[in-house]
């Protein structure tokens, strides 16, 4: 369960290019559900989604994950709760060129230090699920557009998290990878996860395995949200 | 002054330190006046980043320093070929006001220096910071520490001159001279080495009990104040008496000739394990006062044991090899000292 | 410690990878890198064995050296004063010394001619006729065993000698000027006075008793001025170090432009790279992490320049005879001794080369490092 109460955020504050992206967003969201937050490009919802995804900390405002406070945490102790709890699908799927799928998909385990003959295990059974253990060895350059979204799941997946947040994942995708991926998300829900995901793209928010729509503009949720 | 590389290094080094120094002070101070850790503000970000910059920029003054130390020493032990009467780093240390200051502040700067770091790494596990300001007003009492050490060294090396006659340490650490030296060298040995001896068994003692819980703050001061003693004894026994039986010679008491090869290095195993478990202790009374604070008590019994048991662990590699030294030793003084 | 240790190996993995992803930007700085810790070392290694040396030599020299003074010049030493010094305690062995230079002005070389003292291992004195020579008056001269040197005498009529044997090639740093030869030849040569030494030797075993003697000594002959052993070896170390010091603040320079280029490579990150250390953030590695892995960055690169930079001066001063070195190091003379330095390297020599290259670099690469390290997570999602 994720709670945010008056949650705002400003970037250059006090200089001329002041710009306050989120103005005030008061929000629950219920777990196990898959979430999407639409509205046009700057209206905040790639900002509300990195403070919720304990990436930045709001200027002000709370958000508590679980009845615990998230936002006062100081770095160190911020992301040691997103590993645990988040995992990240990113609009231009940010895997590391030059490494190896299987070797992307190992990173964020790395600060952990797990036994390597494990991480390794897990990395290849994900892969495997997801369809790309073949692809497992190839470096990520070579991947097509779906190919390399499914190892950016796979990736964010790698430490077990229970909140999978999407920006934008369609963005980069035709139709049919697009319907195959929601599927997924969806099936990610039937796991028992929860699934935050921003996009504009109809075929996301429209999709009936959306169980929530929340509408952005502005920097504050859209009437009758 | 001696221009030699090493002497150049080492100036070179401990200017830089204070200089890296000084940069950690100017954002501590910072630090310490905006600290807001329930504020999101871009100010209180940009602090928390800082943090990083200063534990690194001291860490690697710490480093920095220990390895000047030990360069330090070694350096006076070679020059001793230049001064006239000087056969070893003693010589040369003598030979001007400055050198033994010199020392002893080097020695000085690496048991704060450890201290802090602990603490550091005590306040970096409480999701709050409880001990951010505590922390920075005590790395700006470091700096002066700093920048005085470098400045005792410079002038040393400046106002050496070769041409001076120096004593070696025959004649310096000789029982009837006079100085500090003389009087730590006429020491009756077989009270030093009780008091090295006593010490080390309370110092024992104390670190079993603070180990033991680790949850006040009493029994890790008395342990921290035990290991300076201990550490006090144990240079004292080791000029006097230990040093005596490592030399085979009733009135050799340098405390560098230990240090090289001919006598199988066992100034290593005797100094490395008694610096460092007397860092340690240091570290250990100054993070045990600490376990009120309820977001660090966990962290404060955690750590303050590790670092007990570490200490322990070091002080008796001491005195073992203080005590094989002598047991092993040709020198015997039975009926003389005994 | 374990979980420690597992840690570092990841980040030591994953910085690896990360410089064998961008090789041109690295070589270059390695290049720079290995090439300054190359000339630090190289100086170093050079002075140290020459050093070494010169101390190893001079051990076998006697004590103290007694020389005659006359209106504060050198002049020559009566015989009976070898009587005058007496049995003085702790003097070992005392005796009088035949030596002197001369110009030989075929080759405008100065030549060292010795008689050799009693008790010198190889060489005993050499037949009335014969003499021993040095490598650098052979090469000069173009003289072997057996050949004739003929030299023009103090009173000018032709003295000829024949070579019986050439001084061991490992001496050659002291005695490639050397010519040795019995003490009838050198006094009929030189027309030395019978009566007269040049100097007298005194070998003194306790070094804490050398004071003494040479006080006894200046009481005992009072226009005598003794000469200690221990002096001249201060002398050498002073010179070599002032000379090793003076060469390292000229290369000065040359560490501060490499900081300074250090700096600037740390500190110009590619938009690229600052997009991957905001990935790696954004997956959950702290700011700590991303800094650990840097420096780990710095030090395969620190270790890898030290190491083959080290190896290439060593190779350079003990294989190559520090060809690029000789002239500022060694002083100038006609007969250059063809020197094969002896490898020593010790401690201090280590610690102070990394003091001067991996110190400097380490320091000028914190602050770039640490900006990079603290970039911003949601940078990436921008």
């Amino acid at each position: 369960m994720i709670e945010l109460r008056d949650v705002k955020k400003v970037f250059n504050q006090g200089r001329g290019s002041e710009l306050w992206a989120v103005r005030g967003v008061t929000l629950d969201l219920e777990p196990r559900q898959v979430t999407v937050f639409t509205g046009p490009s700057g209206s905040g919802k790639t900002t509300l989604l990195s403070m919720i995804g304990a990436l930045a900390r709001p200027t002000s405002g709370r958000i508590s994950l679980d009845g615990k406070l998230l936002s006062n945490l100081p770095e160190r102790f911020m992301t040691q709760v997103r590993r645990r709890t988040f995992g990240f699908v990113f609009q231009r799927f940010n895997l590391i060129r030059g490494l190896t799928v299987l070797e992307n998909v190992m990173l964020p385990a790395y600060p952990l230090a797990p036994d390597y003959g494990d991480l390794r295990h897990r990395a290849r059974a994900l892969l495997t699920q997801f369809g790309m253990d073949a692809k497992a060895d190839d470096k990520v350059e070579w991947l097509s557009g779906g190919e390399a979204q499914r190892a950016a799941i796979c990736r964010a997946l790698i430490n077990a998290p229970r909140i999978l947040i999407a920006d934008e994942p369609t963005a980069n995708l035709d139709s049919a990878r697009s319907r195959e991926l929601i599927g997924l998300l969806g099936e990610l829900q039937d796991l028992g996860k929860t699934v935050l995901v921003a996009s504009h793209d109809p075929l996301v928010f429209e999709s009936a395995r959306v169980s929530r729509v929340v509408e952005m503009r502005d920097g504050l949720l859209a009437e009758g949200a | 002054m001696l221009l030699s590389p090493a002497v150049l290094a080492l100036n070179g080094v401990s200017f830089t330190v204070t200089l890296m120094l000084i940069l950690a002070a100017g954002f501590a101070l910072q630090v310490i006046r905006h600290w807001d850790l329930s504020s999101g503000s871009e100010r209180q970000l940009e602090l928390e980043r800082r943090t990083y910059l200063i534990a690194t920029l001291v860490t690697w003054s710490f480093a920095a320093a220990v390895v000047s130390l030990l360069l330090f020493v070694y350096n006076a032990e070679q020059l001793a070929t230049q001064f006239v009467g000087a056969m070893c780093a003693t010589g040369v240390l003598n030979a001007h006001p400055l050198g033994w200051p010199t020392l002893f502040l080097k020695i000085l700067i690496f048991f704060p220096g450890a201290a802090w770091l602990m603490l550091n790494r005590l306040d970096n596990q409480a999701p709050d910071y409880p001990l951010v300001r505590v922390k920075y007003w005590l790395l700006l009492g470091f700096l002066p520490l700093a920048a005085l050490e470098a400045g005792v060294q410079l002038g040393y090396f400046l106002g050496l001159d070769p041409d001076v006659i120096t004593s070696c340490c025959g004649s310096l650490f000789t029982a009837d001279g006079d100085g500090v030296a003389a009087t730590v060298a006429a020491l009756d040995p077989g009270w030093s080495l009780t008091a090295m001896y006593g010490l080390g068994l309370s110092v024992l003692g104390l670190g079993a009990v603070h180990g033991w819980r680790a949850r006040r703050g009493a029994s890790g001061v008395g342990f921290a104040l035990a290991g300076a003693l201990a550490f006090a004894a144990a240079l004292a026994a080791i000029v006097s008496c230990v040093a005596l039986y490592v030399y085979e010679h009733p009135h050799h008491h340098c405390p560098f000739c230990i240090l090289k090869g001919g006598h199988g290095f066992i100034g290593y195993w005797l100094y490395l394990p008694l610096f460092t478990a007397t860092a340690l202790s240091l570290g250990v009374g100054l993070i045990s006062g600490w376990g009120h604070i309820p977001s660090l008590t966990a962290a404060v019994q955690a750590d303050g044991q590790r670092f007990t048991a570490a200490a322990l662990a070091l002080f008796a590699l001491f005195y073992g090899v203080a005590t094989y030294a002598i047991l092993t030793s040709n020198l015997t003084m039975t009926g003389v000292w005994w | 410690m374990r979980q420690f240790l597992r840690h570092q190996r990841y980040l030591i993995d994953y910085s690896l990878a990360a410089l064998a992803r961008r090789p041109g930007k690295h070589l270059a700085l390695l290049l720079v890198y290995t090439l300054v810790v190359f000339l630090l070392a190289s100086v170093m290694l050079f002075t140290q064995s020459l050093r070494r040396e010169a101390a190893l030599v001079l051990a076998q020299s006697p004590e103290i050296i007694l020389q005659r003074q006359l209106a504060g010049r050198h002049d020559l030493m009566p015989a009976e004063y070898l009587d005058r010094i007496g049995r003085i305690r702790g003097v070992s062995a005392k005796y009088g010394r035949l030596w002197g230079y001369f110009y030989d002005p075929a080759v405008r070389a100065n030549y060292t001619l010795m008689v050799p003292p009693p008790g010198s291992p190889e060489h005993g004195e050499p037949a009335p006729g014969e003499i021993v020579i040095g490598a650098g008056i052979a090469r000069t001269r173009g003289l072997e065993v057996g050949d004739y040197l003929s030299l023009r005498s103090a009173r000018g009529e032709p003295f000829t000698f024949r070579v019986a044997a050439l001084l061991p090639h490992s001496t050659e740093l002291v005695s490639t000027d050397l010519m040795l030869l019995g003490a009838d030849d050198f006094r009929r040569f030189f027309a030395f006075p019978v009566d007269r030494f040049t100097d007298i030797v005194l070998q003194v075993r306790n070094p804490r008793e050398v004071r003494k003697v040479a006080e006894k000594l200046s009481l005992a002959l009072p226009d005598t001025r003794p000469i200690l052993r221990e002096e001249i070896l201060r002398t050498y170390d002073a010179v070599f170090g002032w000379r090793q010091g003076l060469v390292f603040v000229l290369m000065g320079g040359m560490v501060l432009a490499f900081v300074i280029f250090a700096w600037d490579r740390a500190a110009g990150l590619s938009g690229e790279e600052r997009r991957e250390i905001g990935i790696l953030k954004s997956i959950g590695w702290e700011t700590g992490d991303v800094l650990r892995m840097k420096f780990w960055e710095g030090a395969i690169l620190s270790l890898t320049a030290f190491f083959l930079g080290y190896l290439l001066a060593y190779a350079h001063v003990f294989y190559l005879s520090a060809a690029l070195f000789e002239p500022v190091l060694k002083g100038w003379a006609v007969l250059y001794p063809d020197f094969r330095p002896v490898p020593f390297v010790d401690g201090i020599q280590v610690a102070t080369l990394f003091f001067f290259t991996v110190f400097p670099y380490t320091v000028a690469t914190v602050v770039p490092i640490w900006r990079a390290a603290v970039t911003d997570p949601d940078a990436v999602m921008r």
